[in-house]
C-alpha cells in the first residue's frame, strides 16, 4: 500500500486536542479518498488517541469510509422522496448482490457502496448514482442489470473478478 | 459531614460525595449497571435513579452529589417504575437466552428483571443481528447480549490504558468493537479479562476450555495433570458461598482428585522456581551491567502490552517464563521422563485466576512446536462450574495435600497471588543469593497493600536496590513513561496486569468488591505468617529439581526449558 504523507495536514493542527479530530478526519479522507489503517494510527499518534476511539468517532458519522472506493462507486440516495419510493429495498438488494455493507468495497475492487443524504434528484426517485451517472426509478429487479452494465465496462485485464 | 434524608431516615454523607456512595454506606441498595467504583460516573444507564425533593426529574444517584438537607426517595413508585421501564427497554433488544447463557443465575440484567417484577415482554423491538467474536484465545464476545453500558470500554481505557475497544456506529447500530471492527485477537487487547469482570451481562465471557478438559478426563489413555495458581485457593470458596479470603487449598486438592485428575500440583512450586531463576537473573544483570530496570514477566497480559505498546522495553523484561509455563515445561519434560511417559500422553491443565493465561498457553514458543506445554487453562470460575456439574460439594471435602514432587511450595511462592508478592519473594531470595544469609526480618511492608504504585529501596550487603511494584497497566504506563524520560534509580519492577494482582484477575469470581480483594490479599499474607518455610530458596523440591535435572539457576537446561523471548507486535494501538 502506498503510504500517503499526512504530515502536511497534521502540521496544520499543532498541539491539537480531540476537538480537532473530525476536521482532521475530513481532510485526510478528502486527501486519500478514505481513512486507511495507517492514517488512523498516525492521526492517533498526533492527537494521542487510541485507534479504537478514532474508529468509534468516525463510524458515528456516515461520511467516513475505511476502504478505498471501488472502480465503480455507487451512491444510494436515502433522502425522503427516495425513501418513500422504496430506497431501503434498493439498498438491501445492492448489499446482498455485492455482499458488502454501505461504506465498504467489494473484495475485487469493482464496486463500492455509499449511502448519501438527498442528492437533489427527487423527481427520479428512487435514484442511485454510479460514477456520477444517475439511474432513475431503480427497482430491486433492475439492479442486477445496472451492475452488469458496469461489470462489462471493466477492462479485460481487471482479471477474475466474477466472484 | 452533612446530613441527608433518605426514605424518611437521616443519613450522613460527605459534602459533594455522590448520592450512591452515601446510600450504600447506609445499607440502602440502589441498582447500578454502568457505575464502576473509583472511576468517574458516566450516568449512561440511569437505572440508579432516585427522587430528590425539589428536582423535577429523577436523578442518577451515581452522578448526583449530596447536599445538606437533601430529601431523597430511593424506592418511590416513580423511581421504581422508571427503573422497570429501563429494564424493559433493554430487554426489547435482548435475546431471551437465559437458559443457554453462561451468566444464567449470575447476571445483573436477569436479576434486575426479576427484582423489578418484569413478567412480560412489553416492547417488541427489532433485534439487532450480531455476530459472535470468538477470535480471541481468551475472551468471547456476544454483542447480542450487550446492553451498551460502556463499562468494558472504560475499564480497558481508564484502568488498563489499552483502549482496545470502543463504541462504534450509532443509534440502533451502535455496538462495542475494536478499531476497524476486527476480531479481538488481532486488536491491541491484552486478554486481561478485566472487561469480563465488570460486564453486567453474558456479553463477555472467557473462552471456555471446559469441554476439552472433561474429554481429557474421560480419556483412559491420558494422564491428566493439573496445577493451581496461588490466587485460586483464596477465591474459589466464594463461588460456593464462603466469605472472601477463605482458603480452600486442601478441599480444592481433594476435589480435583475426585474430578479425576491423576496428579495435583501447586503452581506455587513453579513460583519458587521462578524466583530462583529470576532472582539469579537480576543479580547477574546488576553484576554484569545488564539491562535495567528488570521487569517481571509472570503476567501474560503485561507481556503482550510491552510487545505492543512499549517494544523499546523488551530487553528489560526478565526472560523467565511465567510460573504456569515453567510448571508446564517441567511436567512435559522432567516429569514425563521420570514417569516413563511420552509427553504426548500427558494432558496438562492449569487452574488460573486469569484469562490471559489461555493466550499465554497458546503462544508458539510455549511448547515444542507441535505439542503445547499447557493443554488447557481453566479460570477459577470454570473450575467452580465443573465442580457443580459433577455434583461435588467442595465444602464437604476433607483437606488433602498436593502431590509430589511439584506440590510443595513455600509461602513466598504463595505470595505471587497478590501485587507485591513476587517482589517480596524475590527480595527474600536475592538477599540470600547475594549475601549467603537470610534477611533478619522477611517482611517487606513497603511493597504490600492495594496501592497501584509502591516503591521501596532495599539495602542488600551495601548494594542499594531500587524496586517498584505496579498493578493495573495504566499505572505501569506511567512508570515506563518516567523511565523513558530518564528516571534511572530503579533496578527491579514487578508488574501485574490486574489492579491488586492475580487475586483480582480476569478469571476470578464475578461481582468482586474492593473489600473482597482486600480479604483475599489478607488471606495470602496470613498464610505467609503461619507457615514455617517462607523463602523460595528453601523449597526442598526445587532444590532437588536443580540437583537431579537442571543443575543450577540460569544453567543451559534452565535456559532451554524455563526461559523465553519476546517479539514486537504490530497491532493497531
Ligand atoms: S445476559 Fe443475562 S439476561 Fe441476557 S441471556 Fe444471559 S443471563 Fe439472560
Ligand atoms: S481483555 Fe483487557 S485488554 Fe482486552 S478488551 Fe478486555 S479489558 Fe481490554
Ligand atoms: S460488553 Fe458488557 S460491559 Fe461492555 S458495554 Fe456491553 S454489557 Fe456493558
Ligand atoms: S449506574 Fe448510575 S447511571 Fe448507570
Amino acid at each position: 500500500m502506498v503510504t500517503v504523507d499526512l504530515q502536511p495536514i497534521l502540521q496544520r493542527y499543532p498541539n491539537a486536542s480531540r476537538d480537532a479530530l473530525i476536521p482532521i478526519l475530513q481532510e485526510v479522507q478528502e486527501h486519500q479518498g478514505y481513512l486507511s489503517r495507517e492514517a488512523v494510527v498516525e492521526i492517533g499518534k498526533h492527537l494521542r488517541l487510541p485507534a479504537s476511539k478514532i474508529y468509534g468517532v468516525a463510524t458515528f458519522y456516515n461520511q467516513f469510509r475505511f476502504q478505498p472506493q471501488g472502480r465503480n462507486h455507487i451512491q444510494v440516495c436515502r433522502g425522503t422522496a427516495c425513501h418513500v419510493k422504496g430506497s431501503a429495498a434498493v439498498l438491501d438488494t445492492l448489499k446482498r448482490e455485492l455482499k458488502i455493507d454501505a461504506g465498504q468495497t467489494t473484495r475485487d475492487g469493482q464496486f463500492s457502496l455509499e449511502v448519501v443524504a438527498c442528492i437533489g434528484a427527487c423527481g427520479l426517485a428512487p435514484v442511485i448514482c454510479v460514477n456520477g451517472e444517475f439511474h432513475a426509478g431503480v427497482t430491486t429487479k433492475s439492479i442486477a442489470k445496472i451492475l452488469d452494465s458496469y461489470r462489462r465496462k471493466a477492462t479485460p485485464n481487471d482479471g477474475n473478478e466474477a466472484a | 459531614m452533612i446530613t441527608i434524608e433518605v426514605n424518611g431516615r437521616s443519613v450522613r454523607a460527605e459534602k459533594g460525595e455522590m448520592l450512591l456512595s452515601a446510600l450504600r454506606r447506609a445499607g440502602i441498595t440502589v441498582p447500578t449497571l454502568c457505575h464502576i467504583d473509583g472511576l468517574t460516573p458516566s450516568g449512561a444507564c440511569r437505572i440508579c435513579v432516585v427522587e430528590v425533593e425539589g428536582q423535577r426529574n429523577l436523578v442518577p444517584s451515581c452522578a448526583f452529589p449530596a447536599a445538606d438537607g437533601m430529601k431523597i426517595r430511593t424506592h418511590s413508585p416513580r423511581a421504581v417504575s422508571a427503573r422497570r421501564t429501563i429494564v424493559e427497554l433493554l430487554l426489547a433488544n435482548h435475546p431471551d437466552d437465559c437458559l443457554y447463557c453462561s451468566r444464567n443465575g449470575n447476571c445483573q440484567l436477569q436479576t434486575l428483571a426479576e427484582e423489578l417484577g418484569v413478567r412480560q415482554r412489553r416492547f417488541a423491538g427489532d433485534r439487532t443481528r450480531h455476530t459472535l467474536d470468538t477470535s480471541s484465545p481468551s475472551i468471547a464476545r456476544d454483542p447480542a447480549k450487550c446492553i451498551l453500558c460502556g463499562k468494558c470500554v472504560r475499564v480497558c481505557e481508564e484502568v488498563q490504558s489499552v483502549a482496545a475497544i470502543d463504541f462504534i456506529g450509532r443509534g440502533s447500530r451502535a455496538k462495542i468493537g475494536t478499531a476497524f471492527d476486527e476480531g479481538l485477537n488481532v486488536s491491541s487487547c491484552v486478554n486481561c479479562g478485566q472487561c469480563i469482570n465488570v460486564c453486567p451481562t453474558g456479553a463477555l465471557t472467557e473462552q471456555s476450555h471446559i469441554k476439552e478438559v472433561l474429554d481429557a478426563l474421560d480419556d483412559p489413555n491420558k494422564v491428566v495433570v493439573v496445577q493451581h495458581a496461588p490466587a485460586v485457593s483464596v477465591t474459589l470458596g466464594e463461588e460456593f458461598g464462603l466469605p472472601a479470603g477463605a482458603d480452600v487449598a486442601g478441599a480444592m486438592t481433594a476435589t480435583l482428585r475426585r474430578l479425576g485428575f491423576d496428579r495435583v500440583f501447586d503452581t506455587g512450586f513453579a513460583a519458587d522456581l521462578t524466583i530462583m531463576e529470576e532472582g539469579s537473573e537480576l543479580v547477574y544483570r546488576i553484576k554484569n551491567g545488564g539491562r535495567l530496570p528488570m521487569l517481571t514477566s509472570c503476567s501474560p497480559g503485561w507481556i503482550k502490552f510491552v510487545e505492543s505498546y512499549y517494544p523499546d522495553f523488551l530487553d528489560n523484561l526478565s526472560t523467565c517464563k511465567s510460573p504456569q509455563q515453567m510448571m508446564g515445561a517441567v511436567i512435559k519434560h522432567y516429569f514425563a521422563q521420570r514417569e516413563g511417559l511420552a509427553p504426548s500422553r500427558i494432558y496438562s491443565v492449569s487452574i488460573m485466576p486469569c484469562t490471559a493465561k489461555k493466550f499465554e498457553a497458546g503462544r508458539p514458543e510455549m511448547g515444542n512446536g507441535t505439542d503445547p506445554d499447557i493443554d488447557a487453562v481453566l479460570t477459577t470460575r470454570e473450575l467452580a462450574r465443573i465442580i457443580r456439574m459433577r455434583g461435588l460439594s467442595l465444602l464437604d471435602m476433607p483437606a488433602e495435600t498436593a502431590d509430589t514432587p511439584f506440590g510443595e511450595r513455600t509461602t513466598a511462592g504463595k505470595l505471587f497471588g497478590a501485587s507485591g508478592g513476587v517482589m517480596e519473594a524475590a527480595i527474600r531470595s536475592a538477599h540470600y543469593l547475594i549475601t549467603g544469609e537470610e534477611m533478619g526480618n522477611l517482611n517487606v511492608h513497603d511493597v504490600r497493600g492495594l496501592n497501584g504504585v509502591k516503591e521501596a529501596r532495599v539495602n542488600i550487603a551495601g548494594l542499594d536496590v531500587g524496586v517498584a511494584v505496579v498493578s493495573g497497566l495504566g499505572n505501569a504506563c506511567k512508570l515506563l513513561d518516567q523511565i523513558r524520560a530518564g528516571r534511572s534509580d530503579l533496578h527491579f519492577i514487578e508488574v501485574m496486569t490486574c489492579p491488586g494482582g492475580c487475586i483480582a484477575g480476569g478469571g476470578q469470581p464475578l461481582g468482586t468488591s474492593s473489600e473482597a480483594v482486600r480479604s483475599r490479599m489478607k488471606a495470602l499474607y496470613s498464610i505467609d505468617n503461619q507457615e514455617a518455610v517462607r523463602t523460595s530458596h528453601h523449597n526442598e523440591s526445587v532444590k532437588r529439581l536443580y540437583a537431579e535435572f537442571l543443575g543450577e539457576p540460569l544453567s543451559e537446561k534452565s535456559h532451554h526449558l524455563l526461559h523465553t523471548h519476546y517479539t514486537r507486535r504490530e497491532v493497531l494501538v
